[in-house]
């Protein structure tokens, strides 16, 4: 099907176009407008799924198009295994975000436009083959989640938004530094990523180091990797609901993504030489992350800070440098989205109801809202690793696969995933175990509310009982990764 | 035959599911539909039994996931050992459902106990159903989660509240070593399934290493020591739970577990020994525990510490059969003392033994049964505790170790000691409250008398009376028990020592010699306190715990946002500085232009006089 891929990513653009044009106090309208566009690129996706051809580890739907042809700027987009989940866990969560957007209650029209340019520069980020557009693309998400946060969000916005703009656009400088640098390098001249995949590993040593580590920063600051994950907390805390789903569920993984699609097949020797030093930042990660989520007081900003400890194991499963840690690594991004994508919707959940997000306002919550409580409990066991939930398998494959590189990095890690376990059951004791608070009344999860959450359930049971549900997509194409090491 | 085991715990699974759903509509109608569940799968269960070929086999349903290139399949084991696992299972999950909906009757969360109750059933049958080390994993996480959720189930108690968190994170400490044991044999074994353990490839010392790990895992669910404090405080939960998974079934899922990886174990000395030395400690520690306790259910919880400790020791001396035998009889016995304790509960609304007492005259069903339970557990002839007692023994004699033996030794006599004192405490005497006890509804009273017949007469499949059958069903053998007199009567008189000791200490009211010694008090109040254990784990590792993640949420904001905001303070002052250059003023900046070009000319006229 020719350009499949172009209209998963200009169809959210389009939206945005035609939510313009509508009259900005046609709230309804626009809502619908919107969502009526999401739902329309979650069917694409849909149909792009089915017609994958999962036997394949190549690049698949490949477009081309000259743009600046002087410069040797082509318009390349591609889905191969890796990102596939990723376009699919886009789609999904920009529609159920989207859903959950009734919650924006001001500047509606300016919401929905600027959430569809966002989606667009998501997709595009996933799909992009041609460095440029994808540093385009990047850029495209950027601004968008800029004025997501510093518009709707909360009371210290302003802060938040801008250490978020500055911090990832200064990763973003570098990166184009890299980019810039690696077409001078390249023979001949390309901006073409797949080309990049040949020529890039024939690179000296110093050279690989180097302009991986530029790339690497960029990509650190997404993830977001130890030291540099302040931002997160941050943003998150200030972000409304919808707008934290997408960000911990889909702009961290563009993070990761780039490290899979960038650093690791145009850099092999680089990775390899530093895959001690990112086991060993996956574990930091891992385990700094749950301690600190384990003292926070404030609901999200737990939430936000096991996000940074879940990518640890992203990172583990990298450095594994073998099949079984890719397909964990890849596997627990997808994962993460989902769950933690349902945790910030159920962390809104209460905050519309009470307007705070301190645990010491909440307890006892299993007693009056017996569905929220199931759906709470739930994803806390999704996000500690409960075996038969889908958070379980990304996890134990990332760490089989870095057992077998650093024995001794899977078992500090191993041993700090009880952090991950205490964090999260004590915060369902605190906020569902208890004696109920007095005067507290609020309603339970609504029909609406619990439809959104109910597909992400699904999936991680899917995921969980069936793991070859995803990772049958992308088996191959790490298959062909690993084999280029 | 056809393949069907692997469809036992699909019934409860599938009354899980309905439970949670509909639990609020069904009402009193979950709990037919667990039971009907549990029933169904005890039919499917028997079925499987009588079907058993010997030496039992194993099929695989489907690829669950590839690693390293090796296939993890959802593989079915069905043996002698599974299928006893699942008898007893079913078989006493069945009963105290029964009982749970007497006991649990008036609860507002009816349903979801029932929905609990289901999962752990299939989860527990998932277990021993599970060919390999990963599926058992698997459900072994799933039962730890029930457990979890059971013990707090009366959430809105601080105290059973963090009883719940206590049960998981402890179990899941010793979790985490089974967990690096798979990822070791995962890595150098290239298998993770039961039959191949006798046979791994990778090197000696690194599967002594594995076998320790996953008896670390064993020793977490199985509450031994140093792993034991969760299992006094998930008494907690309700009775019937307390029964069903910290009595029968779960508590006994790391015994079950090493004897199911046996070959492993078997294979490398220091594993085993491992095992014997800490079931020994556990067995004893926990007897003296028991000894001292006040509340019925901690004295049984201690009990049952012990009583899995004697069955590790047992397991760790070479005593494959024995160990499991008394697996079997403890669930049974073990299972109707907690439900007679649960429906002395609910008769006298108090856990203190010291408060009750002639009860027998007011519960006759309750107080036989339990005094049925009391004796097997002492190990009375011919009850199903002496059968499998009297086989650890030989065992342990026969091992030629005379430190376990006199372990085990010290804890029988010790379990003889606390039974009786309950049974004088609780059932016998005189009341010491005014209490309006009264007997328990037929759907209580029913479970436990069945549960008696098993606890009297269970013991005798594995008898020399019956030619040790059970021994011999376990391990395909034809060998003939022998009666062995000196054994009998040794520890005959040892049980009826014990109760003799807590006859004269309690109806007599003697005093020990030296009773008023100032170190004899020290030891009692060491017991009375449970060791120190708790307090020590609190100190060394819960606050611990929370104060370095307090510190690092602190080094979090003050250094590394710090330096964050730093850089952007840095880069801000560095703005301002700059921006005094730009003061508009075009005097200025033609001042500067004209000393930027002198400058330029110097430097020029510099390099041209070095060169001529």
């Amino acid at each position: 099907m020719p350009y499949l891929l172009t209209t998963i990513i200009f169809l959210p653009l389009l939206g945005a176009l035609v939510v313009a044009l509508i009259p900005g106090n046609c709230d309804k309208i626009i809502r619908m407008t919107a969502i009526a566009f999401n739902a329309a690129v979650l069917m694409v996706v849909g149909v792009l799924c089915l017609l994958f051809d999962r036997t394949s580890g190549s690049m698949q739907f490949t477009e081309t198009h000259p743009w600046i042809p002087q410069a040797g700027i082509h318009y390349t987009v591609g889905v191969d295994g890796i990102s596939l989940a990723l376009v699919f866990l886009t789609a999904l969560l920009g529609f159920l975000a989207c859903l959950a957007s009734n919650t924006i209650k001001s500047r509606i029209k300016e919401y929905f436009i600027v959430y569809q340019i966002l989606m667009t520069g998501m997709l595009g980020t996933f799909l992009a083959l041609d460095l440029v557009v994808f540093y385009i693309f990047w850029e495209t998400v950027l601004i968008p989640m800029f004025f997501l946060i510093g518009i709707w969000g909360g009371p210290r916005r302003e802060y938040a938004a801008w250490k978020f703009f500055f911090y990832t656009l200064a990763g973003s400088v570098v990166m184009l530094l890299a980019i810039i640098g690696i077409y001078f390098l390249s023979t001949p001249h390309t901006f073409n990523m797949l080309e990049l995949a040949y020529s890039s590993p024939l690179l000296s040593r110093t050279l690989q180091a180097i302009l991986f580590l530029m790339f690497f920063f960029a990509f650190a600051i997404k993830v977001p990797v130890f030291p540099f994950h302040t931002w997160l907390p941050d943003a998150h805390v200030e972000a409304p609901t919808p707008v934290s789903v997408i960000l911990a569920g889909v702009l961290l993984k563009m993070g990761t993504y780039g490290l899979f699609r960038v650093c690791v097949p145009f850099f092999p020797e680089a990775v390899a030489m530093f895959a001690w030093s990112l086991g060993v930042l996956g574990a930091v990660n891992l385990i700094y992350g749950a301690c600190a989520a384990f003292a926070q007081t404030d609901f999200k900003k737990l939430i936000a800070y096991s996000s940074v400890s879940h990518m640890g194991f992203v990172l583990l499963g990298l450095a594994a440098m073998n099949s079984t840690g890719f397909n964990g690594s890849i596997l627990e991004m997808f994962n993460h989205g989902i769950i933690t994508g349902a945790m910030f919707l159920l962390v809104g959940v209460v905050y519309e109801r009470s307007h705070t997000r301190e645990f010491s306002a909440f307890g006892g919550l299993a007693s009056t809202m017996p569905r929220y409580a199931f759906f709470l409990t739930f994803m806390a066991l999704a996000s500690l690793g409960l075996p038969g939930l889908s958070g379980f398998v990304g996890e134990f494959l990332s760490l089989a696969g870095i057992f077998i590189t650093f024995p001794k990095l899977a078992i500090i890690s191993a041993i700090g995933l009880i952090a991950v376990v205490v964090l999260f059951l004590v915060m369902v004791k605190k906020v569902l175990w208890g004696k109920p608070k007095e005067g507290v009344v609020w309603s339970d999860m609504s029909m609406g509310e619990v439809a959104v959450i109910m597909p992400l359930l699904i999936l991680v049971l899917i995921v969980g009982f069936y793991p070859d549900a995803i990772l049958d997509f992308q088996k191959h194409t790490v298959d062909v990764l690993v084999k280029t090491l | 035959m056809v393949n069907i085991a692997h469809l036992i715990p699909v019934f409860p699974f599938l009354a899980f599911w309905l439970n949670i759903a509909f639990g609020r509509r069904l009402g009193r109608g979950s709990a037919y539909v667990s039971v009907g569940a549990s029933l169904i799968s005890t039919v499917l269960a028997i079925l499987v039994f009588m079907g058993l070929k010997p030496g039992g086999g194993s099929y695989e349903l489907a690829t669950w996931i590839t690693i390293h290139d090796h296939p993890i399949t959802l593989g079915i084991i069905v043996d002698s050992l599974t299928v006893m696992m699942l008898l007893v299972v079913t078989i006493v999950g069945t009963l105290i459902q029964i009982y749970s909906i007497g006991y649990m009757g008036g609860d507002i969360r009816f349903s979801r106990y029932f929905a609990y109750i289901s999962l752990f059933m299939s989860s527990m049958l998932g277990l021993v159903l599970a060919d390999n080390l990963l599926m058992l994993y698997i459900f072994w996480e799933g039962v730890g989660l029930c457990s979890c959720l059971l013990v707090a189930f009366w959430y809105e108690k601080p105290a059973a509240a963090a009883a719940g968190v206590k049960a998981f994170v402890t179990t899941r400490i010793g979790d985490t070593g089974l967990l690096i044991g798979i990822l070791i044999l995962l890595a150098t074994g290239h298998s993770l399934r039961f039959a191949d353990m006798g046979s791994l490839p990778g090197s000696e010392i690194l599967m002594a290493v594995a076998a320790l790990l996953i008896f670390l895992g064993a020793m977490g669910k199985s509450a031994q020591f140093p792993l034991h404090v969760w299992l006094p405080d998930a008494m907690e939960g309700p009775t019937s739970v307390s029964a069903l998974i910290h009595a029968a079934t779960m508590v006994a899922a790391g015994v079950y577990l090493v004897a199911r990886s046996y070959v492993l174990f078997a294979m490398h000395p220091l594993a085993l020994q491992t095992v014997a030395i800490i079931g020994a400690i556990s067995a004893i520690m926990a007897a003296s525990i028991a000894c001292t306790a006040n509340d019925i259910k901690k004295v049984l919880a201690y009990s049952t510490v012990s009583q899995l400790g004697l069955m590790m020791l047992a397991l760790g001396a070479g005593g494959f059969t024995a160990g499991t035998f008394h697996l079997m009889t403890h669930a049974f016995f073990k299972a109707l003392l907690f439900l007679g304790a649960g429906s002395v509960i609910h008769a006298v609304h108090t856990q203190d033994i010291r408060q009750m007492g002639g009860l027998i005259h007011k519960m006759k069903i309750t107080g036989v049964t339990f005094i049925i339970g009391a004796l097997a557990l002492a190990g009375i002839m011919p009850l199903s505790g002496f059968w499998s007692k009297d086989e650890i023994f030989i065992t342990l004699w026969q091992s030629g170790n005379p430190l376990l033996f006199g372990a085990a030794v010290l804890t029988s006599f010790l379990t003889a000691f606390y039974m009786a004192r309950v049974i004088f405490l609780t059932f016998l005497g005189e009341p010491r409250t005014e209490t309006h006890a009264h007997e328990s509804p037929a759907v209580m009273t029913f479970p436990l008398v069945i549960l008696a017949v098993f606890a009297a007469g269970l013991g005798f499949i594995g008898s020399p009376w019956c030619h040790g059958a059970f021994q011999n069903f376990l391990t395909g053998g034809e060998e003939a028990v022998h009666l062995n007199y000196g054994m009998i009567v040794f520890s005959t008189a040892l049980s009826l020592s014990g109760i003799g000791l807590a006859y004269l200490l309690i109806v007599k009211g003697f005093k020990l010699p030296g009773s008023d010694c100032p170190c004899r008090n020290w030891f009692i109040r060491l017991v009375e306190n449970k060791y120190y254990v708790d307090e020590l784990y609190d100190v060394v590792f819960v606050q611990t715990f929370h104060k370095i993640c307090e510190a690092m949420k602190r080094f979090d904001q003050l250094h590394i946002d710090g330096a964050v905001n730093g850089v952007s303070t840095i880069v801000a002052f560095c703005a301002q500085a700059v921006k005094r250059l730009q003061t508009g003023l075009v005097e200025n900046y033609l001042l500067m232009q004209a000393g930027g070009v002198l400058a330029l000319l110097l430097f020029i006229l510099g390099k041209l006089c070095r060169i001529f």
